[in-house]
């Protein structure tokens, strides 16, 4: 017998009836449960309001955070622009120049437009879907604290003088080769802020796929939340490879390993691919966001709900699909066969079909609303504006023969500010304006608004339509200075001045921003007249998130669905209190979103700081080439996390149903496919898979493009420590498996055996598959190299392995872990299923293909 | 400071439909058989995208502005179909059909002569390989015939550049340990500027060459001479420049054919008198200008690898610029 048996499920009708709705809720219910609420959710006061983990805070933190570090990325392009503003300038000196590009490059990349987006959404979309919080909302303040520490670290390095200058595409052999540390900060530094960016992801995922609420089908739910998981998917599968490359990269500028150097077998053009690879979606990645807050304005300017709304999500999720298709076009000039250019010429030229059908989508609904202007709107008019010039400058540059003359410049520079202000920044601004009363309970200023956006709209194109031109006259991007007799002298001066006034825009943006709303008072609860669930929120403010979660049936339930609100207000739907005072939202299935249990949802924690604070340690000390430091951070970065799990999550509850209202009883404790954390689990270890998918990729694209992998004479691993060493690592899986079954059959004590014997052939295993490379030198050549990566990415994984398997075995002694309440132990058993996959392939890389290599 | 500003509001007026703007280094200003055909290619489409620019433009203004009631739902939907996938499907074929062809050209191969292009941080390697074999080294100047495709090798020393004359064709990159090829056909004899246009360290702004089309027989005339080695110094500031020249050990890094000077780390110096520029593309062949280069190399070019001589004396510097200069 199983434990599924043991487990209770959702007793109680569903889905509630109009009479059920419809009947009323007593005064003294409502009291209590809104004084349960207040408590469980109290934010922390004082100094310990850092320690806050909720969504509304973290958000607000992320998103002033990333809006901060747009900011000081925009100041380095003025700087930029002062230097190019005429011919022969000094302002700069090229050291400086090309510091400042990398970074204005890398900083408006990574540490803006990507968290920008997780930091809004984590703003966004609990409120969307009628959830209390994000399901893991310490993994939110984790991530954010790896953001701000990362954010500061590699903006710090220009104050040193210290910061990376080859680029934010970090192309090798140049990076590879500068001297100093700026590469490292580069790679290391947003290595960091990258696995933070995929945890946001990872959260995002879930969020959406199980915190919708009761009755929102994925048919209904709304476009922002769409997007959200499209993009959630598109940094899952593009930041793993960026991430891969960051690993040889470090390991050939830190160890010698020569992945990127041609003398010795290495192809300086892996790094592109891979770079790439992640590149491009990431173009999307930034774009689809800004058009998810669109798709949430146009309706409400429209008065109707989107027409087209199937189209659009098929549109995103091929826009998805079609980005990790078109990585070559930034790459046409590199000598690649005709056949493939012609190949990603035509499938960049593709995505201008979904793009094209969520713009007419939003015109089409426009067509049939009656629309009234707004401010938003505004902004929006304008990111149309800009961004469709951008997306026709984008179909001239997928054309190969055009894109041979201005890849590389200014062309290229006018381009991609035309699709990221049209794409991203006037849209994240429009949003702003629109979501600003639901962040924080007041207007923003209707004319300050409109002199921002003439400021910008004039400025930005004052700026960068003359680029267009600017490149065509034949200047090339990243020059730190131009004779005077190329001509482009007038160009540029126009070009600067137009900065200047784009900072003039968002100086106004930013006062209005900040300046002191008091004197609005209470502001109407849904100014704008919006159909979706954001806009139901509490005004004045309260931390709950939401006073019931409601029963959805539409898609724009504010006008679809009568007396909505006062009965979300008077708790007359789900979860309408707290008795244990603790924080909980509702879980529901993937598709039809039918109440699954009651998830506990974790409260304020300096934990995830220190997390955050070793993390970074880890990260930065490598920098500096320091590495004892870096290991003791690491350690206590895991022991950090283990306790934040151990304390935290899946304990066994005190009971094991909770009345969560409508006669609806709801499980408090969910393991396997039910539970989040194992979606969760799911979901990175896809991303995971997806890094590891580029190392091999790593090794064919050497087998395929260099004649000497192997060279001549060459070590090959030892296939007598392959096979123990990849026997082991199975055998391990095997273990944990079978202590999963017999723990769900209550054979505790078998169970416990399997669980304890698991880390040593897990450990035996690894270090087996250390032995099979140990004679290889992987400093004379690209082949030992990548065959030592491939043991150092399996050992690493199965380190983290051994670790939850300890973890399991210690919560089954603990009582933390037992037949009925596994999560933990199903979770680590689906992390062994991936780690027994990828031994098995790489014990086919290193042991098997050598054979089959010329 | 704004050399060209009389001719600004023109050229912006006349780039609306691309029309030729001077300049030596101008995508605008084709003068290769490829250009040419990338420049018409061009003119289609920008008029293509003002048109599709303004239609877009129009439909919003009218559905906000100008008829903000409601319409059909059945128009709406046309429009989502019609504009989102019918529409690009068959303007994006008939582009594709069109330009893709285009990229043929470009990659054909030479008609008798290579010249295989090292690029350097920051400095072009030069080498002329005639249908026999012969190879005739030069530096930081691509000479080409008009009227004949020239084969182009692309290679490059330590990191990434990529090889850019916009007024002959497009670009390609050079990189390590990868050989790449283009070609170019030159139309009208002319000098034209390239520029390396992959950023390539501290002074990638500083990596230009000027390329010379000339008419096949002032070409042959050109590369018979180039193949000769270099004039002995004729007057004598230029003899003692020559001096100094082998003194302070030139020839450890450069070549002058005919001397002893034999050093293959920096550019072939056999005829860089005769030479439209100066430290690729970024100084006058004057002897002022060598002198000046000589003396001060760091501060013209950041981070460049042959030293400054800030420590000769400036006669030294000047006889060194005249002999330089002199070595036509």
């Amino acid at each position: 017998m199983t434990n599924e048996h043991l487990m209770p499920v959702a007793e109680g009708p569903y889905p509630p009836t109009e009479a059920m709705l419809a009947e009323p809720v007593s005064q003294a219910e409502q009291e209590r449960g809104k004084a349960e609420l207040r408590a469980a959710w109290k934010t922390p006061v004082g100094w310990r309001y850092w320690s806050a983990v909720n969504n509304t805070e973290i958000g607000v933190w992320y998103s002033l955070t990333a809006f901060a570090f747009m900011l000081i990325a925009g100041l380095l392009a003025l700087a930029i622009r002062v230097q190019l503003a005429y011919p022969d300038n000094t302002f700069l000196d090229a050291d400086r120049f090309n510091q400042f590009f990398t970074m204005h490059g890398s900083a408006m990349m990574f540490l803006f437009a990507v968290p920008m987006f997780e930091a809004i959404s984590i703003l966004l979309l609990p409120a969307l879907c009628g959830a209390r919080d994000m399901p893991f909302p310490r993994l939110s303040a984790f991530g954010y604290w790896c953001f701000l520490i990362g954010g500061v670290f590699i903006l710090g390095s220009l104050i040193f003088d210290a910061g990376p200058k080859a680029g934010w595409f970090m192309y090798p052999p140049l990076a590879t080769k500068e001297e100093g540390i700026g590469p490292d900060v580069w790679l290391l530094g947003l290595s960091f802020i990258e696995v933070a960016s995929i945890a946001a992801a990872v959260e995002l995922i879930v969020g959406t796929l199980k915190t919708r609420p009761p009755g929102m089908r994925v048919n209904v739910m709304p476009l922002y939340a769409w997007y959200v998981m499209v993009v959630g998917g598109m940094i899952l599968f593009a930041f793993p490879p960026l991430i891969a490359g960051d690993f040889l990269f470090e390991l050939e500028r830190s160890f010698n390993w020569p992945f990127f150097d041609p003398e010795r077998g290495g192809d300086p053009l892996l790094w592109q691919h891979l770079f790439w690879i992640f590149g491009h979606p990431e173009v999307y990645i930034v774009f689809l966001p800004s058009i998810a807050i669109a798709a949430m304005i146009v309706p409400t300017v429209a008065r109707r709900p989107i027409v087209g709304y199937s189209w659009i999500v098929l549109s995103a999720v091929g826009t998805g699909f079609l980005s990790f298709g078109l990585w070559v076009h930034h790459m046409f000039t590199t000598g690649l066969p005709q056949l493939s250019l012609g190949f990603f010429s035509a499938a960049s030229e593709a995505v201008v079909i979904p793009t094209g059908i969520q713009l007419f989508a939003f015109v089409a609904t426009l067509m049939v609303g009656r629309v009234k202007m707004s401010l938003p709107m505004l902004w929006i008019a304008g990111a149309l504006a800009i961004f469709v010039a951008g997306g026709l400058t984008g179909v001239m540059l997928a054309i190969v023969p055009f894109n041979w003359q201005v890849h590389d410049t200014y062309f290229i520079v006018a381009h991609l500010h035309y699709t990221l202000f049209g794409g991203m920044v006037f849209p994240l601004i429009a949003g702003v304006y629109y979501f600003y009363p639901f962040f924080r309970k007041k207007l923003m200023s209707e004319r300050l608004g409109r002199w921002a956006f003439w400021l910008v709209f004039t400025g930005f194109n004052l700026t960068f339509l003359p680029m267009h031109l600017t490149g065509l006259k034949g200047m090339p991007r990243r020059v730190f200075t131009y004779p005077e007799s190329s001509g482009w002298g007038w160009l540029n001066m126009i070009s600067t001045i137009g900065a200047f006034i784009i900072a003039a825009g968002f100086a106004v943006f930013v006062y209005d921003l900040f300046r002191s709303k008091k004197y609005q008072g209470v502001i109407a609860r849904n100014p704008w007249g919006a159909g979706t669930l954001e806009f139901s929120h509490d005004v004045p403010e309260e931390a709950w998130g939401v006073r019931s979660i409601p029963y959805i049936t539409t898609r724009y339930p504010l006008w679809e669905q009568d007396g909505l609100v006062e009965r979300m207000d008077a708790g007359r739907f789900y979860l309408p209190d707290a008795p244990d005072h603790q924080r909980e939202t509702m879980v529901t299935s993937v598709i039809d979103a039918k109440p699954i249990y009651v998830q506990r949802v974790t409260g304020p924690a300096w934990v995830t700081m220190f997390a955050a604070a070793f993390t970074g340690g880890a990260f930065i000390f490598p920098t500096f080439h320091i590495y004892e430091p870096a290991i003791v951070c690491a350690a206590f970065a895991i022991v950090c996390v283990m306790y934040w799990l151990w304390t935290t999550t899946a304990r066994p509850p005190e009971h094991d149903m909770r009345d969560a209202g409508l006669g609806l009883r709801l499980p408090t404790y969910a393991s396997g496919p039910n539970a989040v954390g194992w979606w969760g689990m799911w979901i990175t270890m896809l991303g995971d898979a997806t890094a590891f998918a580029a190392l091999i990729f790593g090794f064919f694209f050497y087998w395929t493009a260099r004649p000497d992998f192997p060279p001549e004479g060459a070590l090959h691993p030892d296939g007598m420590w392959i096979s123990v060493g990849i026997g082991l690592l199975v055998a391990s899986w095997a273990l944990i498996l079978a202590g999963r079954e017999l723990n769900s059959r209550a054979h505790v004590a078998r169970a416990r055996l399997a669980i304890a014997l698991a880390p040593l052939a897990a450990a035996g295993g690894a270090f087996a598959v250390y032995l099979s490379v140990r004679d290889l030198d992987p400093t004379s050549h690209v082949y030992p190299a990548i065959m030592w990566a491939l043991m150092v990415w399996l050992c690493v994984h199965a380190g983290a392995g051994i670790l939850m398997q300890g973890y399991c075995f210690a919560g089954s002694i603990a009582g933390k872990l037992t037949p009925k309440y596994d999560a933990d132990l199903r979770n680590v058993t689906l992390y062994w299923h991936f780690i027994a996959f990828k031994s098995l392939v790489v014990g086919a890389v290193l042991g098997l293909v050598p054979g089959w290599l010329p | 400071m704004y050399v060209h500003s009389r001719n600004a509001l023109a050229c912006l007026a006349a780039a609306f439909v691309l029309s030729a703007c001077d300049g030596r280094q101008s995508v605008l200003a084709p003068s290769g058989t490829d250009a040419l055909s990338v420049f018409d290619l061009a003119r289609v489409m920008f008029i293509g995208a003002v048109v599709l620019w303004l239609l877009v433009g129009t439909l919003f203004i009218y559905v906000t502005r100008i008829n903000p009631r409601e319409m059909s739902r059945r128009k709406a939907e046309i429009l989502i179909v019609g504009g989102g996938v019918v529409f690009p499907v068959l303007l994006l074929g008939a582009l594709l059909v069109y330009s893709l062809p285009l990229m043929n050209a470009p990659r054909l191969a030479d008609e008798g002569l290579r010249v295989h292009i090292t690029a350097e941080q920051w400095w072009w390697r030069v080498d002329y390989e005639l249908p026999d074999g012969t190879r005739i080294p030069s530096a930081n100047e691509l000479r080409l015939p008009v009227g004949t495709r020239t084969g182009l090798v692309l290679n490059a020393k330590k990191v990434i550049h990529s090889f850019w004359v916009p007024a002959l064709g497009g670009k390609t990159d050079m990189i390590p340990g990868r050989e790449t090829f283009q070609s170019l056909q030159p139309v009208t004899a002319g000098v034209y500027r390239g520029q390396c246009a992959e950023f390539c360290g501290a002074s990638h702004a500083l990596m230009a060459f000027e390329t010379v089309a000339m008419e096949p027989e002032d070409f042959a005339a050109w590369l018979e001479a180039e193949a000769r080695d270099a004039q002995p110094p004729a007057t004598a500031p230029a003899r003692r420049g020559a001096k100094i020249f082998a003194r302070e050990g030139c020839g450890g890094c450069h070549t002058v054919r005919g001397t002893d000077a034999v050093g293959q780390v920096g550019p072939d110096l056999t005829h860089v008198g005769s030479r439209k520029s100066l430290a690729a593309g970024i100084l006058d062949v004057t002897a002022e200008d060598f002198a000046d280069w000589i003396g001060h190399t760091d501060a013209i070019k950041p981070e460049v690898a042959m030293p400054s001589y800030d420590f000769l004396p400036r006669e030294d510097l000047a006889a060194l610029g005249i002999y330089l200069e002199g070595l036509k």
